[in-house]
């Protein structure tokens, strides 16, 4: 059974659909690159999926043993965020949030629970750092550390490595690699780095005039120009 | 300086110095706390605009001749803090103009009130006082006292039993809502103690004031520690000892309460920027 199925899924802001008919499941283990223009509707598509908007129709079905709460996320950077006074250690353990439900402190469990994670993510050293002045490579550990701290299962990444130069991008590929593969974390990414989708992903979701959902080898299929407009841009 | 301590028992004597005092620490408590989670989510103004709607809202309860306007204030405060708050992100009206909006529309609303239907011989000494608190503190009853003390202890439980999730929807609430905490409960939760502190804190500086008893100890301390916590509880002391400091000053010196305190907190600004500039520059 798939962990996420979407079906004639439309989303769209106040009403207007920005995409349209889109179905397609995600199984655990998978690895799936959204690829697609500025403003074709990714970042719209990850916000329905994490339930933080209403579909305008259609449906979001989860399964195998995966809750909606369950997947973690990892956002863009906000305006908020850069000046933000928080220590690394706070920040992460904020990811244990959705355990808590109504607790109004940490456990003990939570609070191993990020300290394990931080020490995943080589980040332990930074722990009573200040957020703000990290590198931009370290941020995205950090906030790495926090998705993982809500979910073993499912990882939602936003522009992963937009701003990072390029021997960051390829440590922070590696990772959110090796997660994929030694932990079996199934990994969705909005990518505008067509090249890296083609190189790592299992599964390709391109949305625009042309929606397309399949695998990588379907996709080149599909694509053939893809890999040299993927190559020609490096 | 045994002469200013004999002045200060001797004014410690009397009631409405020791409420003033009590009232004067509670009230910037509350203010601080909130304020560290309001200047980062960009709504320092939010003070300043729901006082001007809270005066509008005297104003109306001075017309209508209610004796207590303390109900008609808090509701109608509470009402505009919830609806500033939640125009977030997908509003036609953005955060600071509606801030600017409801402030400048209750402000000029209320007035127009007091002036055609004041009974009230001294208008504009009324509306100073209201605007400023010029006296207003000094004159708290008993009742009001307990009143105001009652509601700080509860928004300071609140505070401490929800430390964990203001945080986590203040740093960033997309993360917070994908993994289930109620996000838009919590922001109402706020609005709602938002509104009060204010309404509470209009009594001790007036409504004009009160945006310096937010923003100013919660700034301080972040030009001094690196983390939430800190901040937090750097702001919440910071604010009392400069509201104890400036109610005291006042009294010795004859001076205008609010002012005074804001003159402090100010002081306590610049020395903290000094103090985080001169150690910023030793640890790079």
């Amino acid at each position: 059974m798939a962990q996420l199925t979407c079906q004639k899924l439309c989303v769209g802001y106040d009403g207007k659909p920005v995409l349209k008919d889109l179905d397609f499941e995600i199984f655990a283990g998978d690895y799936l690159c959204i690829v697609g223009e500025n403003g074709s509707g990714k970042s719209t598509l990850m916000k329905t999926i994490l339930g933080l908007q209403m579909p305008i129709s259609g449906r979001i079905l989860t399964g195998d043993g995966l809750r909606k709460n369950e997947i973690g996320y990892l956002p863009q950077q906000t305006v908020v965020q850069k000046d933000f006074p928080a220590s690394v250690r706070e920040i992460v353990l904020s990811g244990c949030q959705g355990r808590c439900g109504s607790r109004p402190f940490y456990n003990k469990e939570e609070k191993q629970l990020a300290a394990e994670t931080m020490d995943k993510m080589q980040i332990t050293q930074l722990a009573k750092r200040c957020y703000r002045t990290l590198s931009g490579g370290q941020q995205q550990r950090v906030l790495l550390a926090r998705a993982l701290c809500a979910t073993r299962k499912m990882l939602l990444l936003d522009e992963p490595v937009s701003g990072l130069d390029p021997k960051v991008t390829a440590e922070m590929y590696a990772l959110i690699q090796k997660l994929n593969y030694e932990d079996g974390i199934t990994v969705v990414m909005i990518s505008h780095d067509l090249n890296a989708a083609l190189q790592y992903a299992s599964h390709i979701l391109h949305i625009g005039d042309r929606v397309f959902f399949g695998t990588k080898a379907a996709y080149l299929n599909e694509f053939p120009q893809a890999w040299q407009k993927g190559g020609g841009a490096q | 300086m045994t002469a200013i301590f004999e002045k200060l028992a001797f004014y410690w004597t009397y009631p409405f110095v020791r409420y003033a005092l009590i009232v004067g620490v509670l009230i910037a408590l509350c203010s601080s706390l909130l304020g560290v989670t309001l200047v980062l989510k960009r709504f320092s103004f939010i003070g300043d605009g729901l006082s001007h709607v809270a005066f509008g809202a005297m104003a109306v309860a001075a017309v209508l001749g209610l004796t207590d306007d303390m109900p008609l204030t808090l509701g109608v405060t509470v009402v505009c803090a919830v609806l500033l708050l939640r125009t977030g992100q997908n509003t036609k009206i953005k955060g600071d103009a509606a801030i600017a909006m409801i402030s400048v529309g209750a402000l000029a609303i209320g007035y127009l009130l007091m002036n055609l239907f004041s009974t009230s011989s001294n208008l504009s000494g009324d509306v100073c006082s209201t605007l400023f608190g010029s006296t207003s503190i000094l004159t708290l009853s008993k009742s009001e006292v307990w009143l105001c003390a009652g509601l700080s202890v509860v928004v300071v439980a609140v505070f401490l039993l929800y430390y964990n999730k203001i945080f986590a929807v203040t740093f960033d609430e997309d993360f917070a809502k994908a993994v289930g905490t109620k996000a838009d409960l919590y922001n109402l939760l706020l609005a709602v103690i938002v509104a009060v502190v204010i309404v509470l804190a209009m009594n001790l500086v007036g409504s004009l004031l009160i945006s310096a008893l937010v923003i100013f100890p919660a700034l301080s301390a972040m030009r001094l520690f690196q983390n939430f916590r800190s901040v937090t509880v750097c702001s919440a002391i910071l604010s009392v000892s400069c509201a104890v400091l400036g109610i005291l000053v006042s009294i010795l010196a004859g001076t205008p309460v609010g002012s005074t305190i804001v003159a402090v907190d100010i002081l306590a600004f610049l020395v903290c920027s000094a103090l985080g500039r001169a150690r910023g520059g030793e640890t790079g």
